[in-house]
């Protein structure tokens, strides 16, 4: 029985579905009936759509047990596609992340599985610097959204735009349905041949006028792994972290989230990190046990023991630090080239980069 | 930033809880570590054993850095 009504699901983490900040980033799927947080908005700016259940998930639970964490999912969510065919959801939205990676990764996750195992459209919203985006977007429709929750309104408004065309069958198109390219072909007609629009093209690089190509290139920034340290007994070893561990006070005061700046800061004479002289500043991860012993970050006590027992030449006298979390590719990108230009001019040889 | 020092030519290993992540941005020397929280500790365990299990991590992160590798590796 067809109806004009879509009963949806709707996906969200713990702090969007009202069920906690970080603490609670280690929690296990939940259904609950109806719509939480953003899903009330989604169903005012989608006529026609009710969200039956919403599916919480703990962003660290998610993260880093996708396939456990998956199939609890997929067993909370099979009641509803075992009942009579009106009762079943015809759609699955996850999100949005936004620039949210461990968000990014559960959205992409199960909006994947739930296609798969069920059969129905899904789709998610991310900002085209998550790193879920390079994940999932072959399999996965990912609205383009704007970096953060400012861009909530928005967002849903494309998304439920997005799956109200799907729901209706209706043709989809990445520039005009704003979702971020899947590498898909598929055949239109174009008045012009491919012969006259090459040549066009051809003429206007030569002009140096700008033209937009119909293949796109996808660009691999790979870099060639770098030689092996050779002498494990001279090395000169430095830390970095993006891990957000500075020293107490946070004296350059490095952002909680999107940093700006990295900070260079002296190991010289300390044999471990402690509670007192240093701190976690990053706002992406309960900062608790970083905080009660930043060791778990920065491992500077392992460290310095096995550099006194010789398992390496020395460590370097400093280390540098960021935040990680919701940061640009860009600034990502300077501040690695800027601390590698500091680590050559002292002469450091390997790296070992601690990320949470 | 670990692809930017390892274009300098520095080998660097990028200690990690979110392998999948790592992989998709580039790191060529991947360690795997505990939890996001606490990548290189676990709470749950007593300090002295905390400390041991830190240690292997930090031992298995140089062990990269020695090994020679043709492309991205997840040293598990």
């Amino acid at each position: 029985m067809m109806s004009d009504r879509y009963r949806i699901i709707h996906c969200l983490n713990q702090f969007f579905g009202g069920l906690g900040g970080e603490t609670e980033a280690g929690l296990a799927p939940v259904l609950q009936k109806g719509s939480r947080g953003p899903g009330q908005l989604l169903e005012r700016l989608f006529p026609g759509a009710e969200i039956a259940a919403t599916l919480i998930c703990g962003d660290n639970y998610m993260a880093t047990n996708t396939e456990t964490a998956l199939e609890e999912a997929l067993s909370l969510l099979a009641p509803y596609f075992t009942g009579a065919e009106a009762e079943r959801p015809s759609l699955l939205m996850a999100g949005p992340a936004f620039a949210a990676g461990r968000y990014g990764i559960a959205c992409g996750a199960i909006c994947q599985a739930i296609a798969e195992r069920f059969g129905i459209p899904a789709l998610t919203g991310m900002f085209p610097e998550n790193p879920a985006v390079s994940l999932y977007r072959k399999e996965v429709l990912i609205v383009r959204t704007a970096q953060d929750v400012m861009g909530m309104e928005a967002a849903l408004r494309d998304m439920a735009s997005l799956a109200g065309k799907l729901l209706r069958r209706e043709e989809i198109l990445p520039e005009q349905d704003n979702y971020l390219v899947q590498g898909r072909r598929r055949n239109v007609f174009d008045p012009e041949t491919g012969a006259r629009r090459a040549v066009r093209m051809l003429l206007q690089k030569m002009r140096h006028e700008p033209f937009v190509s119909e293949y796109a290139m996808p660009t691999f920034d790979r870099v060639t792994p770098a030689a092996p340290v050779a002498d494990m007994g001279k090395v000169r070893l430095a830390l970095v972290t993006s891990g957000g561990i500075v020293p107490q006070g946070n004296p350059d005061r490095i952002q909680a989230a999107s940093a700006q700046s990295f900070g260079t800061y002296p190991l010289k004479g300390l044999s471990a990190l402690s509670s007192v002289t240093h701190q976690s500043v990053h706002g992406g991860y309960d900062p608790t046990w970083a905080n009660a012993d930043p060791n778990r970050v920065l491992p500077l006590d392992a460290v310095r023991e096995l550099e006194t027992e010789g398992a390496f030449g020395s460590l370097h006298e400093f280390y540098y630090a960021t935040v990680g979390n919701a940061t640009s590719v860009a600034m990502a990108r300077s501040f690695g080239r800027e601390i590698a230009q500091r680590l050559l001019a002292d002469g450091v040889q390997a790296v070992i980069l601690t990320s949470t | 930033m670990v692809k930017e020092i390892e274009r300098a030519g520095i080998p660097v290993v990028h200690a990690c809880s979110i392998v999948p992540i790592s992989l998709t941005v580039g790191s060529n020397r991947i360690l795997p570590t505990i939890a996001i929280p606490h990548p290189f500790g676990d709470p749950e365990m007593g300090l002295a054993e905390e400390k041991g299990l830190r240690r292997a991590l930090v031992e298995k992160g140089l062990k990269a850095l020695a090994t020679g590798i043709e492309g991205q590796t997840v040293f598990s």
